[in-house]
């Protein structure tokens, strides 16, 4: 989401950095382009001015003019100041130290995906926190709104209050705490209909049932592609209900994202979560340190290595390098590679949390590459024989061609397949040679086959 | 449908833009001269209504030639600004034309999720209800929880028949369906709403090509108009979506969404500058009536609170 900026500020930086001593008209121009690529970024005007005097007054100075690398020296300023704009490091879960059962409101504008989070947030709490979650739609505008979150609900696999038509949304809350305390539920989430913050006969209603049911979390749900109205939005919306957290919604697109600086800065309020796709599972949490780290085009590792803690099989993974130790990795083995990785989503929005990969990820998407090319392979794979997966050797022109058919491609395809695995093993023994101790010192350079880069 | 009432509820709906707008300019200039810093401070004010820093500094470079050092007053400024906007605007302000010889004309609306597909779909068929012609709507998203549903409400609320399959059917198919079912009964328009979708996503963009490579087999005209549905609220992202979605599917028009409530709508003189694509209509509520025809003159005035 966040690339267009990182690529921006890189630019600024890779200048700042080629000079040697940074006078003052350095830092103002850098600050230009800054300030330039935030609001290109759809950071709101009035935060965007905060943001660059707090670099200004931090940069200009002994800080920086006279510093030994003095370009590195402002990313580090920008990168802190990014990081406390967006609300210092660390995460803030959900709070629900309240009586049980514990009400989450949820609001925001029409379409900003309060009730696909909804079902996020209750899937989360009863996966993670064994909490018995009860889901209320109190949305009496939008048609279908109240199915659609029974439907969630039942995809999460959690409760969700039974649709009476005719009732008003301050009905259906009271209804849903009731509910919630007889049937002994942890949490009760409130989804609220879409609403601007000027229709104030809404607004009226929200603060009514807010009133009614005081909700332990008020959770203001925007889209990561909104404008400079996001301050606007989230101003009236702290000012009308006292917003606890906010939750960012579309972090899988390719917006800058600058409406996170703008409202965190605006209500001070947290911002707690993220979404990042469909599915009820794609839901995260923030970590201002990561995000300004990506703004800044250094990449989030740490995102990346937990996504992948949290979808490959430990089991499966223990059981390959086992494998590789001795030497036994074959195409089966391969394959399972293919599918873990897979697992852990499209290769570009890998890529694009790896220092420096906006650009890589870009020429892979153009490339068109992703996914559909482990696919590929994977059904290369599995039109082979047995006896072809653990002996590749045996695969030439003829048995070349029928895989090749049997899965749809082509010999070429095939080949260049047999060509990583080839250098993928070559490189599996010289580290079964090197051992333990060759490899530390050689660094994984002495891993790649001659000439080659791992890209 | 008169045109007063059109003036009166966008002017309603983009007052917030104005206020906004106008009393900042209103602080700015009440009479002074438009120096460097006057015009750096305009520049700002266009640019929180998201126009974006590109168009801001054409739109001021051309204040700067007219009219730098001479001193000037509020109402100046806005008619002065107006005029800019229109200019830019007038060109894109292309009402969707419906061939009824067609029968029926596919209209394929597509956009990120969230922006008002489906009920841009409803308002449409309201619309074209009013002037007498007979549409069939299809319930293309097969993805998000109760979309059909909500098409289906939609298809009540107006008397048009809706084309629905099961959750997670194959949207393309189901429009192949429609097609053949609005040609049968000699249709005018056919509305194919699809599943909202990231326009990063190259595989869900794949699925509407296929969607529209499968409506071609019947008729290779087809869709005669594929519309892009904007929320108003959105960003400067808004420009990466419209570039990404006409590469993919032909985008033939805009429909901008949620004017009532975004202070800005600015956005939308970006994209004019842009991309030179229609904008058919703007979305300023959530009842039937709510759909109006773009007025470049009105929206630009609406947008400097004149």
């Amino acid at each position: 989401m966040f690339e267009s900026l990182s690529g921006k500020l890189s630019g600024v930086f890779d200048r700042l950095r080629s000079r040697g001593v940074l006078n003052e008209t350095d830092v103002m121009e850098a600050l230009r382009e800054i300030r330039l690529a935030l609001l290109d970024a759809d950071v709101a005007l009035p935060v965007v001015r905060d943001f660059i005097a707090k670099v200004r007054e931090r940069a200009i100075g002994q800080e920086v003019i006279g510093s030994v690398s003095p370009g590195q020296q402002v990313v580090k300023i920008v990168n802190d100041v990014m990081v406390d704009a967006l609300g210092g490091a660390g995460v803030v879960p959900i709070n629900l130290n309240a009586a049980a059962p514990v009400p989450i409101l949820m609001v925001g504008l029409q379409g900003s995906g309060k009730t696909t989070t909804s079902g996020k947030i209750a899937l989360r709490l009863l996966q993670r926190q064994k909490k018995k979650v009860l889901l209320a739609s109190l949305d009496t505008q939008r048609p279908a709104a109240q199915l659609q979150l029974q439907q969630l609900a039942e995809r999460a696999g959690v409760s969700s209050l039974p649709i009476i038509a005719g009732q008003t949304p301050l009905q259906i809350a009271a209804r849903a705490m009731d509910t919630g305390r007889r049937e002994v539920f942890d949490v009760v989430i409130l989804d609220t209909a879409g609403r601007l913050a000027i229709d104030a006969t809404l607004m009226d209603e929200v603060k009514a049932i807010r009133d009614a049911t005081q909700p332990a979390e008020t959770l203001l749900v925007v889209d990561a592609m909104t404008g400079q109205d996001a301050v606007v939005t989230a101003q009236a919306f702290h000012e009308a209900l006292g917003i606890t957290g906010i939750v960012m919604t579309r972090m899988d697109g390719d917006a800058r994202g600058g409406a996170a600086l703008s409202m965190r800065a605006v209500t001070g309020a947290p911002i707690k979560l993220t979404g990042s796709g469909e599915k009820l599972d794609a839901l995260e949490d923030f970590h201002p340190e990561r995000v300004a780290g990506r703004i800044l085009g250094m990449g989030d590792v740490v995102g990346l290595v937990e996504r992948a803690a949290e979808t490959i099989d430990e089991a499966e993974a223990e059981k390959l390098a086992r494998k590789m130790a001795k030497g036994l990795f074959d195409l089966d083995d391969y394959a399972s590679q293919l599918r873990q990785i897979g697992k852990m989503g499209s290769l570009s929005s890998i890529l694009g949390m790896l220092p420096g990969g906006a650009k890589l990820q870009q020429q892979v998407g153009n490339a068109n590459l992703d996914t559909k090319m482990l696919k590929r392979q994977a059904a290369i794979i599995s039109s082979m024989t047995k006896a072809e997966r653990k002996n590749p050797d045996l695969l030439k022109a003829s048995r070349k061609k029928r895989v090749a058919a049997g899965s749809g491609t082509t010999v070429q395809e095939l080949n260049k397949l047999l060509k990583q695995f080839d250098d993928m093993t070559t490189m599996m023994k010289r580290m079964n040679k090197m051992g333990q101790k060759g490899l530390m010192r050689q660094g994984l350079s002495a891993l790649m086959p001659q000439g080659r880069r791992p890209f | 449908m008169a045109l007063g009432g059109f003036l009166s509820r966008l002017k309603q709906g983009l007052s917030r833009t104005s206020e906004k707008l106008t009393s900042s300019i209103g602080a700015v200039f009440t009479k002074r001269r438009l120096d460097d810093a006057a015009l750096e401070e305009l520049e700002d004010l266009l640019i929180a209504a998201d126009l974006g820093t590109a168009v801001a500094a054409q739109v001021i470079a051309n204040f700067r030639r007219t009219r730098f050092g001479k001193e000037v007053g509020e109402d100046e400024i806005k008619i002065a600004l107006a005029d800019e906007i229109a200019a830019i605007l007038a060109p894109v302000a292309q009402p969707l034309v419906i061939n009824r010889s067609l029968k029926p004309h596919v209209v394929l609306v597509v956009g990120v999720n969230g922006t008002g597909k489906t009920t841009t779909i409803g308002k449409l068929a309201q619309f074209y209800a009013e002037q007498g012609m007979q549409s069939v709507l299809v319930a293309g998203d097969t993805f998000r929880a109760a979309a059909v549903e909500q098409l289906q409400v939609w298809g009540q609320r107006t008397n048009c028949p809706v084309v629905s399959g099961s959750h997670e059917a194959d949207p393309a198919g189901l429009a192949f369906d429609a097609l053949t079912q609005a040609r049968a009964s000699a249709a005018d328009v056919l509305l194919v709403d699809s599943a909202g979708r990231l326009h990063n996503k190259s595989a869900l963009m794949e699925e509407l090509r296929k969607i529209i490579r499968v409506l071609q087999k019947q008729d290779p005209t087809a869709p005669h108009s594929v519309l892009l549905v904007l929320d108003a609220t959105t960003g400067q992202n808004a420009i990466q979506q419209v570039q990404v979605f006409k590469d993919m599917v032909d985008v033939t028009g805009l429909v901008v969404t949620k004017l009532d409530g975004s202070a800005r709508g600015g956005i939308v003189v970006a994209l004019a500058e842009a991309f030179n694509l229609p904008v058919h209509a703007v979305g300023v509520g959530e009842q039937a009536a709510d759909l109006r025809p773009f007025d470049a003159t009105a929206f630009a005035r609406g947008l400097v609170g004149l």
